[in-house]
């Protein structure tokens, strides 16, 4: 890891982005699937980045944003220009933004694991660490990533994030990531 | 008629509408076939179809269109909908799996108020979040919402689900206070039938019923349950069953489907649609008209 990167980690670990510095600012796409990429490409730099629900005057349907520091915002934008993600909008917010579910729930079956996350809920085999079932839901992604990850193991099915567009296939990558961490 | 919208996870597929019928574990639409009955709008599908023809009830028309969440094929049904509703007669019309979208909810709806009569309108997933987001949840007659959906219609601040506020809890207990909830800020239908540990149909904010049935916990790992619910609550008042009796039987019809699959978390909604008509014939006969 760079010394800029690890520099910026430590002092993105130690404050909540755009808090500290006063002033947030989101960044707007045109569907959920491209923040998602772009979350994982500012996050993969390095920046501590989150995913909100936009402001009621953007709501348009299944909606996602990014939340950033804005003080960082050349910076940001330049990132995701050359990584092909440049957002529809840049814009400064004052009030606050929802914040999504971050609750999970665990119901251990014996041979079988339920994670819930949010309203998705994902089921695997303990031993073979398999998907059998998905679940709850309402985005049109949700059959299509059901219909990709079941029958499955966590290693070979592709992530929700790769694959899903939506809130709810956002919802399924927490409901993945944390089944990946305990089975 | 019962008339089913919503998307299917085959991106290739245009908007398509046609009597749905079922092929052993394959749906089809004008005999053509169109899906494996899987969750989402096909499991609703072949749920309605299975108890329509089981009651005699009407035929089902599907308008189907293919959308794995880009949203380009919700947004191409929604389309063709505003357009041809106006001219059709269904005695119900259920809205499903689509990517939620206000404004086209609302041209959609609009289409609707011209329909002659007007249908029973039901509406769950993708497209009961668009319609409660856009301050248009009265408008329906039935929500078929899960019990975090519930949750997500009692907050009048979440856009969807995913941001239902943490002090609004999932729980199954606060049903009643949630169904209240939802009522008061105008972000219930008249009916809503409520899928949970215990299933509960809501005619209002205070008259809550809890619907019995036999508890089958694993059923909560399983794809597709609610949609089922929805397909039979559908099926059961297009045939001409009132409110309380279609959703007390539909409740029942889905709780015994699931039972009499003997299901662990692994099993699949085909296994338990594959029930239906056993299911619902025991269920005419513990609640009788």
């Amino acid at each position: 890891m760079g010394l800029f990167k690890a520099v910026k980690q430590a002092l993105a670990g130690r404050v909540e982005p755009g808090r500290s510095l006063g002033r947030h600012g989101i960044l707007v796409y045109a569907n959920t699937s491209e923040v998602i990429r772009a979350e994982a490409a500012l996050k993969e730099a390095g920046w501590l980045v989150s995913v909100k629900g936009p402001p009621p005057e953007l709501r348009t349907g299944c909606d996602l944003v990014i939340e950033f520091p804005l003080v960082e915002e050349l910076a940001i934008l330049r990132l995701l220009d050359q990584a092909g993600l440049t957002p529809l909008q840049s814009a400064p917010v004052d009030g606050p933004l929802l914040r999504p579910v971050d609750l999970f729930q665990t119901v251990d079956y014996g041979r079988h694991l339920m994670i819930r996350a949010a309203n998705m809920k994902l089921t695997v085999e303990k031993q073979s660490r398999r998907i059998v079932n998905v679940s709850g839901g309402g985005c049109p992604d949700v059959p299509y990533l059901a219909q990709e990850m079941i029958g499955k193991t966590l290693d070979e099915a592709p992530s929700p994030r790769q694959i899903g567009h939506t809130l709810c296939g956002y919802a399924l990558q927490l409901a993945f990531e944390e089944m990946q961490r305990r089975c | 008629m019962l008339a089913v919208a919503g998307a299917i996870p085959w991106p290739e597929l245009p908007v398509v509408e046609g009597l749905a019928t079922l092929d052993g574990p394959r749906l089809l639409i004008d005999a053509r076939p169109v899906a494996a009955v899987a969750r989402g709008t096909a499991a609703l599908l072949a749920a309605a179809v299975s108890a329509s023809q089981a009651l005699g009830g009407p035929p089902v028309m599907a308008h189907l269109v293919g959308d794995i969440g880009a949203g380009q094929g919700s947004r191409a049904l929604y389309a063709h909908l505003a357009r041809i509703l106006p001219e059709r007669q269904y005695a119900a019309l259920v809205f499903h799996y689509l990517q939620p979208d206000v404004d086209w909810h609302g041209r959609v709806l609009l289409a609707v108020e011209q329909m002659r009569p007007r249908p029973l309108l039901i509406a769950d997933a993708g497209f009961m979040y668009a319609a409660k987001m856009g301050g248009m949840a009265p408008s329906y007659d039935l929500f078929t919402p899960d019990a975090g959906e519930l949750a997500f219609l009692a907050d009048e601040a979440a856009p969807h689900p995913f941001y239902t506020r943490g002090f609004i809890l999932h729980e199954e207990a606060q049903a009643p206070a949630l169904i209240a909830r939802a009522h008061a800020h105008g972000n219930a239908a008249r009916h809503l039938l409520v899928k949970g540990r215990k299933d509960y149909l809501a005619s209002g904010p205070e008259a809550i019923e809890a619907l019995p049935g036999p508890d089958c916990p694993v059923l909560e790992c399983v794809g597709g349950t609610g949609d089922t619910l929805t397909g039979l609550a559908a099926a059961l008042l297009a045939a001409g069953q009132p409110m309380a009796r279609a959703a007390r039987l539909a409740a029942l019809t889905n709780r015994l489907a699931g039972q009499l699959a003997n299901p662990t978390p692994a099993s699949q909604i085909g296994e338990i649609i594959a029930r239906i008509p056993a299911a619902l014939a025991l269920a005419l006969r513990q609640i009788p008209a």
